[in-house]
């Protein structure tokens, strides 16, 4: 393991909560919905974070827990019975319902599980419920994703049968490509978990070899191997070399010689190199600093130095475990800092005495530092963008060369004219 | 329990951070898990703002609980106020620090700090955005004030003229998130400054603890947006008896009423009333003969209390539309709304319920709403044009360019801002002439750029309204091809219109015929 800096931070955040990741999970799984138990605070987080309001009817919404929700428990489970009902009455295509827990329903015990339960044997055959908690008080942003997965396990029937199986959302383009490459180096029986339909769950086993496309999946990977999984050990498909490094440990999983996958992806990477070249003319030499947000940080800084080369200043993560991220943490360049939680102004002390060039942040950051005169990235754009695999190292990249391009634009002095 | 897909205000404390947002000097310290921190990109995305909200979130986690986060308040408030040296301090808690009652206000009051301690008690479970936006500015105006109340002489409106300065007025109301406040308050100054009237004060929008202090420097308050500053205004008029205005400078009549309000209020005369009518473009434009068409035009009106309101009497009185709608989603207003739908022989819809709101304009089919962002997008869905006139706001909602709602330009801007989505008189006119002609396609609908509703897509569409009315009920070929014919926006109208006919009469087929026995029987 290379001499990588571990720090650990505690105080004020600056993050979203587990309720976000609905954002994705639910255009994964068109015939699901996400039912939040909260408050107007939850509501509103997630058109805020969304911009819902392009849906006539979006496939989530939040039962606002009212004063008299909070008065008796009993009477708090008989409404949000009441609310179900209603809903399922109104939407008849929805297959899977998800109960998902927020800070308030978890601080006043409401106890979803039990709920999902009876609803379950109510509805049998026409709907399933499933709950997990999406709650600030225990998640962060995509740790969401973690929960509403590890909620799916137990509904995955068993199978011995050997498959590959990726694990974490990705936008379905990405997948059809992965997928196409799998199979070129002889890998057939590939399933993705979520699947694109939430009846659609995949089988597991002790043959099950299961590739993770996230980092931020603890809890789904440890419930995985419970099931008998196998978990390859690699880094995350982001970038040239992540990627590359991610299609050899499937191949080895699966006894495919290095020799084949090279062969196999050596066009892809040649291409991809060419189209990196002008992001990393932009990039190169670049200071860069990461604040915590979607766990996908410290794989975007091993992209960002050992294939863009820019410098780490500081890679900052919400929550990190070690043992998943072994593979990323050996390829990151020596005195990496990196800093697990937040102190969001004591960070902000340190952006603002490293000068760097860019800064990824949340949205409630950005433009405070770019009227500091610091080029900023949002980091939500990261989960919503197709940013996986060889092809995708690009636009990858390009994330974070626009906003330093346009910087370079909008201080020019001169009018370049052509 | 309410099952909520989408809703009009948010939180109670995001209103308080409204308050904090717009002024100077101020911090917030919020009791608060991390997912809250959200309501920063309120302001730094949607209003561009370039300073993050004067907000400490005290992010305490499942781990916490516990524990004690008591103490973690506390460290949280010490922190905060080392570091931004505050004025005054607001602390609070959002919904989930409601439920584990520490009393982080009563807490910030026992460690001993000089400065005044706002302690706001929102109630998450009950309250919205703009009840928690009014209580933070009542709470702070009164910690602000309350030791000045027992010395201070009832404030007459007219001690200006003992003083022998100007008279001076408080502007109170208009804050961050608020429908075009930046520029109301311009319009309005300049407004009042025309009329030998000063301002003291604007608050919340860029005031300090120390404005606050001085209030009571002025003669009356001048109450922009009551939503906001009603609650603060009576407490300022209960306790220094200071007078504040009731008319919102929205539209050329409620200017000049709300000018002459002041002029009495003050007892300064009015001495350029000629001039009154000239100010704004808006009563020649809306008597020009281009605008001979907007007579009658349906509009139907969803938003605030205050700009739905005023929006009705602008529509109906100064642009001499249809109010076929109107409603609100303050239920604080509700009583005001209800009032005004009365007098147009309405009955108001008052909801949090987008849906609900989609319904209603559908039953009503419009030739224009006037609504929020969500109601532009249920509009755009059933191919009505439409201008937003309130809040919840919209990155679009905050131009660049100068833009009120409010005063002279205010008006200008609401009659642009109203007429545009809709066809120009001239255009309507001749496109009424050529629709005929083989080159031009059915469905066309000029700028507005949609593709709403074909005419074959209309008869045959089986939705749950149109089936029961339907019953029994046949379009003949030659009704369907008078059907074309109908102009799209008020096809709809037509078509219910003259199957309830048909109904109303035992007619079984519909005909070219039906159609026009049908418009005689409804005109």
């Amino acid at each position: 393991m290379s001499k990588v800096e571990f720090n650990k931070e505690t105080g004020p955040r600056e993050v979203f909560c587990g309720l976000t990741s609905i954002v994705w999970l639910h255009r994964r799984m068109p015939d699901a919905f996400f039912l939040v138990v909260g408050s107007r605070t939850c509501a509103h987080l997630i058109q805020s974070a969304a911009g819902v309001m392009i849906f006539a009817e979006p496939r989530f919404g939040t039962a606002i827990l009212e004063e008299k929700d909070l008065a008796g428990l009993a009477d708090a489970h008989e409404e949000l019975d009441r609310v179900i009902n209603d809903l399922i009455a109104r939407r008849p295509e929805i297959k899977t319902l998800f109960l998902v827990g927020s800070c308030p329903s978890e601080v006043i015990k409401l106890d979803l599980a039990t709920v999902a339960e009876k609803l379950n044997k109510r509805f049998f055959g026409q709907v399933r419920f499933v709950n997990y908690s999406g709650s600030g008080i225990e998640t962060t942003f995509t740790q969401g994703e973690d929960g509403a997965l590890k909620a799916l396990i137990p509904l995955m029937e068993s199978s011995n049968e050997e498959k590959l199986l990726l694990v974490g959302t990705l936008a379905n383009n990405v997948e059809d490509r992965f997928k196409k490459i799998f199979r070129n180096l002889g890998i057939s029986n590939i399933e993705s978990f979520p699947p694109r339909q939430s009846t659609e769950l995949p089988k597991i086993g002790k043959n099950t070899k299961v590739l993770l496309t996230q980092p931020y999946l603890s809890d789904t990977v440890r419930d995985l191997k419970h099931r008998g999984c196998k978990i390859i050990s690699a880094p995350f498909p982001l970038g040239i070399e992540g990627s590359t490094e991610w299609f050899l440990a499937a191949a080895k999983a699966f006894k495919i010689s290095e020799l084949k996958v090279h062969e196999i992806i050596s066009p892809l990477i040649n291409r991809a190199k060419l189209a990196l070249e002008s992001h990393k003319e932009i990039l190169k030499g670049k200071k860069l600093f990461l604040l915590p947000e979607s766990q996908l940080e410290i794989s975007l800084a091993r992209f960002l130095h050992n294939e863009c080369e820019m410098d780490l200043i500081e890679v900052g993560t919400p929550y990190l475990n070690k043992e998943l991220m072994k593979e990323e943490i050996n390829l990151l360049p020596d005195n990496t800092k990196i800093v697990e939680g937040q102190h969001v102004e004591k960070q902000l002390d340190r952006v603002r005495e490293s000068n760097p060039d860019l800064v990824v942040c949340g949205m409630g950051l950005a433009n405070p530092l770019e009227a500091e005169g610091i080029s900023t990235k949002w980091s939500i754009e990261m989960v919503f963008s197709p940013i996986h695999g060889i092809d995708q190292a690009a636009d990858l990249a390009g994330l974070f060369s626009k906003p330093l391009k346009r910087n370079q634009i909008l201080t020019s002095k001169t009018l370049v004219t052509h | 329990m309410e099952l909520t897909l989408w809703t009009y205000e948010g939180p109670p404390h995001v209103g308080a951070m409204r308050i904090a947002s717009s002024m100077k000097d101020i911090h917030y310290v919020l009791h608060a898990p991390q997912g809250d921190t959200y309501a920063d990109l309120l302001f730094t995305m949607i209003e561009r703002r370039g300073q993050r909200p004067p907000v400490t979130y005290t992010t305490f986690q499942a781990r916490d609980l516990g524990g004690d986060t008591a103490e973690l308040v506390k460290k949280n408030i010490k922190e905060a106020v080392e570091r931004f040296k505050p004025k005054t301090l607001l602390v609070g808690e959002s919904c989930t620090a409601e439920l584990i009652q520490d009393q982080p206000g009563a807490l910030a009051k026992g460690m001993g700090f000089d400065m005044p301690i706002v302690n706001l008690e929102l109630p998450a479970y009950s309250k919205k955005e703009n009840w928690g936006a009014s209580e933070t500015f009542y709470q702070l105006t009164r910690t602000l004030l309350k030791e000045k109340v027992s010395y201070s002489e009832k404030i007459s409106p007219l001690r200006w003229k003992e003083f022998g300065r100007r008279p001076k007025v408080n502007i109170l109301g208009p804050s961050l998130l608020g429908f075009r406040c930046r520029d109301d308050v311009i319009e309005i100054q300049r407004i009042l400054s025309e009329q030998g009237v000063d301002t003291n004060v604007v608050a919340p929008l860029g005031a300090s603890p120390d404005d606050i202090e001085r209030l009571i420097d002025a003669e009356i308050n001048i109450c922009l947006y009551p939503e906001i500053a009603e609650a603060s205004c009576e407490w300022l008029k209960r306790n220094f008896g200071m007078e504040y205005t009731n008319t919102i400078p929205i539209g050329i009549k409620n200017t000049i009423e709300f000018i002459n309000e002041v002029h009495k209020k003050l007892d300064l005369p009015l001495t350029n009333k000629k001039e009154l009518e000239n100010k704004s473009k808006l009563p020649w434009y809306s008597k020009s003969v281009d605008s001979n068409y907007l007579t009658g035009k349906r509009v139907f009106i969803f938003g605030d209390g205050t700009h739905a309101i005023a929006a009705a009497k602008i529509a109906k009185e100064e642009l001499g539309f249809e109010v076929v709608g109107l409603g609100t989603y303050s239920r604080e207003m509700a009583r005001q709304v209800r009032a005004t739908a009365k007098d147009l022989n309405l009955e108001a819809l008052i909801t949090n319920n987008y849906l609900e709101v989609e319904d209603a304009m559908k039953k009503a089919s419009p030739e224009l709403v006037l609504g929020t962002q969500m109601e532009r997008h249920s509009s755009k869905r059933l191919g009505i044009p439409c201008s937003v006139i309130s809040t919840p706001m919209h990155v679009q909602d905050v131009p660049a360019r100068y833009s009120p709602q409010m005063g002279w330009e205010g008006a200008n801007v609401i009659f642009d801002d109203w007429v545009h989505p809709l066809m120009m008189g001239l255009e309507e006119h001749l496109i009424d002439m050529f629709k005929h002609d083989f080159e031009f396609v059915d469905g066309h609908q000029s700028h507005l750029g949609h593709t709403a509703t074909k005419t074959e897509d209309f008869v045959n569409s089986e939705d749950k309204e149109s089936k029961n009315i339907k019953e029994g009920i046949i379009w003949t070929e030659s009704g369907r091809a008078e059907l074309t014919k109908v102009p799209f926006f008020v096809r709809g109208k037509v078509k219910t219109n003259t199957e309830k006919y048909a109904i109303l009469r035992g007619i079984p087929e519909i005909s070219d015929e039906t159609l026009y026995d049908a418009k005689a029987y409804f005109s």
